[in-house]
């Protein structure tokens, strides 16, 4: 089933692309690809085999609610929907696009406070270990992780065409305050490990220092679109 | 050589990476000389609590995050051609300095989350850390002063 849904997830975007006469980025679609990727290696295989493992577990959690959110968020589908859709659906997109609470949802704070409270919910009670029994809340907080990531890396980066939009030192704010959150807690499941799970003390560190690159991965792009942005209006601005 | 060109800002842009490198370079350093070298500091000392969790979580994102952005806007005053040595320096050792003073008065004997070293006497190593921290925040403040009462050409 999430073979299937990335499946189409990936069909649809291709075909978007194809329909889509003007040229759009090479990147943009192999990163779509490996996020989807991504979300298949951390739901199938072994890393989802080994449930009572926490360095398996963060493996592909570090998969699906980082790195494939970030690749998610570059592919930026939002840009590639608007351009293949009829004149009057755009419109109806664009004004979902300004109501309030897409507004509050998009905005990098409140992004990534869900973010974090959700990772937090997840190790810190025994949400991690009813997942662990059960395949259905499994697949209903992996799509949770995967979501929540996704909006708070896109609300950080701003790659899509949404109304509001933050500045860049208030976005790497709210960026740095998702990583301070996500250090301490994987520094804390170091110190108490949640009962019942083998390969704590591991899985804490892949946790910490996997969130780390990630993060920094984020903040180098959100800082280079700054650079670019910067360059591009004094060029505009600024005779020769 | 080529005058700075006169952009508004420029100046407080090259203070702003200098401070920011400098702090994120201390953490750095701190990661990599205590950590991973000398070993006196662990992923976690089961004596730090909480308070430690939290602080040296905060420290870590606040440091690596001051790194790129200060590589960002240092990046940006390259381009501009507004780059001045004396002043980043300046910036840069305030930076840095400032970081390990507080890293020394708050963390270390304010909020105790944790120490230089453990299992020895910490007069001397406080006061090398916090007294190291003190002098690079002043030359960092000389530079920046000298940097400041130079007159325009």
């Amino acid at each position: 089933m999430i073979a299937l849904a990335a499946g189409a997830a990936a069909v649809l975007y291709l075909v978007a692309v194809t329909v889509d006469r003007r040229p759009w980025p090479v990147a943009r679609t192999a990163c779509w690809l490996l996020g989807w990727g991504c979300l298949a290696g951390a739901l199938t295989g072994p890393l989802a085999a080994s449930h009572m493992d926490l360095h398996a577990h963060m493996a592909g959690h570090l998969l699906l609610g980082m790195v494939a959110p970030l690749a998610l968020a570059l592919a930026r589908p939002v840009t590639l929907l608007l351009r293949v859709l009829p004149v009057g659906a755009v419109r109806r997109v664009s004004r979902v696009l300004r109501t309030g609470p897409v507004h509050v949802l998009t905005d990098p704070f409140v992004a990534t406070g869900l973010n974090v409270a959700g990772t937090w919910l997840l190790y810190r009670t025994g949400l991690l270990m009813a997942a662990a029994h059960s395949p259905g809340l499994h697949l209903l907080v992996s799509v949770h992780v995967l979501l929540t990531g996704w909006l708070a890396t896109a609300a950080v980066l701003a790659l899509e065409p949404l109304p509001h939009r933050r500045g860049v030192v208030a976005r790497a704010v709210a960026l740095a305050a998702g990583m301070a959150a996500h250090d301490v807690l994987a520094k804390s499941l170091y110190a108490a490990p949640p009962t019942g799970f083998s390969g704590a003390a591991a899985g804490a560190q892949l946790m910490y220092n996997g969130g780390t690159v990630v993060h920094l991965a984020v903040a180098a792009l959100l800082w280079r679109q700054w650079y670019v942005s910067r360059g591009a209006v004094r060029a505009a601005t600024v005779p020769a | 050589m080529t005058a700075p060109q006169t952009v508004p800002g420029s100046r407080r842009r090259v203070v702003v990476s200098g401070l920011l490198l400098g702090a994120g370079a201390m953490g750095a350093v701190d990661e990599i000389v205590f950590h991973q070298l000398l070993h006196w500091h662990h992923f976690y000392d089961r004596a730090s609590g909480a308070a430690g969790l939290v602080s040296d979580g905060l420290l870590h994102a606040a440091t690596w995050s001051a790194t790129v952005a200060g590589l960002a806007l240092l990046a940006d005053v390259r381009r501009r051609q507004a780059f001045s040595a004396g002043t980043w320096w300046g910036a840069m050792l305030l930076g840095a300095g400032g970081f390990q003073t507080w890293d020394g008065v708050v963390d270390h004997k304010v909020l105790r989350v944790h120490q230089v070293r453990y299992g020895v006497d910490l007069t001397g190593y406080d006061l090398l850390w916090t007294g190291g921290g003190v002098l690079l925040a002043l030359v960092g403040a000389l530079l920046l002063w000298r940097g400041r009462t130079r007159p325009a050409p």
